[in-house]
């Protein structure tokens, strides 16, 4: 039934080549609606009243902030099912979009960056969200550190995931402190993302670019760890098959390589 | 099992614990000096203008004594762990996570406590007023038991690894970084003649929340690193 | 978005350096994510490849001998 279908695919095997199958659609979308993004931002959107034609970074900085977060919630999610169920392929799928995640955050922190400067006049703002966003990046280094550290890979795995969980717990305190710490130093406090009401057409464009970062991030995740699996799997039959040519999918894959997780 | 057997325990680990640091008192001695070094490096960083250094104080004392607990951290279970002590803790039925907590609590009393004792001082040379001062010491209080039991899970997860130190600072100082911005938020307020009690809570109720899931986090990272 | 003309398009009402700026690193990151992936699939399939060509041989060595 519909449980076993799902604990196919949670071999690393069977996965592998249904990864395969899916990165050239949504490295597709995410050409397509990075198009029409890019489009909507800077031929359908006017002009800001206040920021003038600056704030067009907006329609990066701010789908790079929301994937740094939401990378960040996915990675734990795959952290907890690896502890809860003892899956390799969700340890793998923690790892793989950690890299992602990171750009992403480092991405965020350099276009709002670049984009404070012309509007406050200084090239770091302590602000809540900008301050957040380096410590996320924090988190993101910290756990690839880890990982990086540990040579066993079962407990490279763990220890991440472990990270991963203690670290999305913290992510809600550490931004609420600094939110409070920032209010506290800076009475009105200059907030980056306070776009005052930003015209619809901003909205749309900000979206569509929100939706295209996803669409990349999910390839660009299935891609990488299409790579974890080969690397980790290399000794079994199904890849010295796929090596020697007489592979090419999951078909009549061996019924215990499909059961070992 | 017994509550009794429960609590006999984690004082035994604790009287254990402190057994042992006090044999090697120097490591405790050294945590302390560089708490004190560190915090005077910065007016000889920034100049002795007394304004200037009230300002800081609170800062300055905090991220002190942060960097002082995470130094002193590699010690939490590293000796244990080399001599085999910690295998036989996680045979034991009792569970991992009261043993850690009676190992914390032991880290604290040596680490975080003279900590606590010495930060007076230090803020009379940087002119904080007795108010501020009091701030400063309960703000220390509540937050230095969660530096040393965050910590622990970042001791756990880096038990054994090679550029064990500077990781473990790494992965753990971000996590510090509510009870900072509480703790110096405290004693910032209190010189800004505003209320601290927010602050205080805030930073208690951090506390609470940390001792509650913390040991819990560090068994199971012991466990994986064990394994 | 009426732009008068390309070169208003490009200086972005004087702060074509910053929007620009960002774009540009944006893209660079993300192509070299990309890139960067895409090199390590191709040296790992090389490294793997030559060691399923040893066991190969090793194994036809064996029967021979």
């Amino acid at each position: 039934m519909a449980k076993i279908a799902w604990f196919k695919y949670s071999s690393p095997a069977s996965f592998y080549f249904l990864a395969g199958r899916m990165i050239p659609w949504f490295a597709a979308l995410a050409a397509v609606l990075t198009v029409a993004g890019l489009y909507i931002g800077f031929f359908r959107a006017p002009t800001d009243f206040q920021q003038g034609e600056a704030y067009r970074i907006i329609f990066i900085h701010v789908p790079a902030a929301w994937m740094s977060m939401f990378i960040y919630v996915v990675m734990a999610c795959w952290a907890a099912l690896g502890l809860a169920f003892n899956t390799r392929l969700s340890f793998m799928m923690a790892s793989a979009l950690a890299p992602t995640g990171a750009l992403m955050t480092f991405l965020a922190l350099w276009t709002g960056s670049w984009w404070g400067k012309p509007m406050w006049g200084t090239w770091w703002v302590w602000d809540a969200r900008l301050t957040s966003e380096l410590i996320l990046f924090f988190l993101y280094v910290g756990f690839l550190a880890l990982q990086a550290a540990i040579d066993d890979p079962r407990r490279a795995d763990r220890a991440g995931a472990v990270l991963a969980l203690v670290g999305v717990v913290n992510v809600p305190i550490i931004y609420f402190s600094v939110q409070w710490w920032n209010t506290l130093h800076q009475g009105a406090s200059i907030s980056m993302t306070k776009a005052p009401s930003m015209a619809a057409v901003m909205l749309t464009g900000m979206a569509v670019m929100a939706f295209a970062f996803w669409m990349y991030s999910i390839a660009v995740t299935l891609y990488r760890v299409r790579l974890i699996i080969l690397e980790r799997e290399k000794n079994s039959q199904w890849v010295r098959e796929l090596l020697e040519g007489r592979r090419t999918d999951d078909r009549g894959l061996d019924a215990a390589a499909t059961e070992a997780r | 099992m017994r509550v009794e057997g429960t609590l006999s325990l984690v004082a035994y680990v604790i009287r254990r614990d402190l057994l042992l640091a006090m044999r090697r008192r120097a490591d405790v001695l050294t945590t302390l000096f560089f708490f004190v070094i560190v915090v005077s490096l910065f007016p000889l960083g920034v100049g002795p203008d007394p304004n200037l250094l009230r300002t800081m104080a609170p800062g300055v004392v905090w991220v002190a004594a942060l960097l002082a607990s995470m130094l002193s951290l590699g010690r939490l279970f590293s000796a244990d762990y080399l001599d085999g002590t910690l295998e036989q803790m996680m045979l034991t039925p009792q569970p991992l996570s009261l043993m850690v907590l009676g190992k914390v609590v032991a880290h604290w009393l040596v680490s975080g406590v003279p900590l606590v004792l010495i930060a007076p001082v230090l803020g009379i040379q940087f002119n904080l007023d007795l108010e501020a001062l009091m701030v400063l010491v309960v703000s220390l209080i509540l937050g230095t038991p969660v530096l040393s039991i965050i910590g622990a899970i970042g001791a756990a997860l880096t038990l054994g690894l090679r550029g064990g130190g500077v990781l473990l600072s790494l992965l753990v100082l971000p996590l510090y970084i509510p009870v900072l911005i509480f703790g110096a938020g405290a004693v910032d307020a209190s010189l800004s003649g505003l209320a601290f009690q927010a602050h205080l809570s805030l930073l208690g109720a951090f506390t609470v929340f940390a001792l509650l899931f913390a040991p819990w986090a560090t068994a199971a990272a012991l466990r994986i690193s064990m394994e | 978005m009426e732009w008068g003309s390309w070169s208003e398009f490009w200086a972005m009402g004087g702060y074509g350096l910053y929007v620009w700026g960002s774009y540009l690193v944006t893209f660079v990151g993300l192509a070299a994510e990309v890139i960067i992936l895409r090199r390590r699939r191709r040296t790992l399939m090389e490294h793997l490849s030559l060691t399923t060509l040893d066991t190969q041989s090793e194994k036809s060595h064996e029967t021979k001998a």
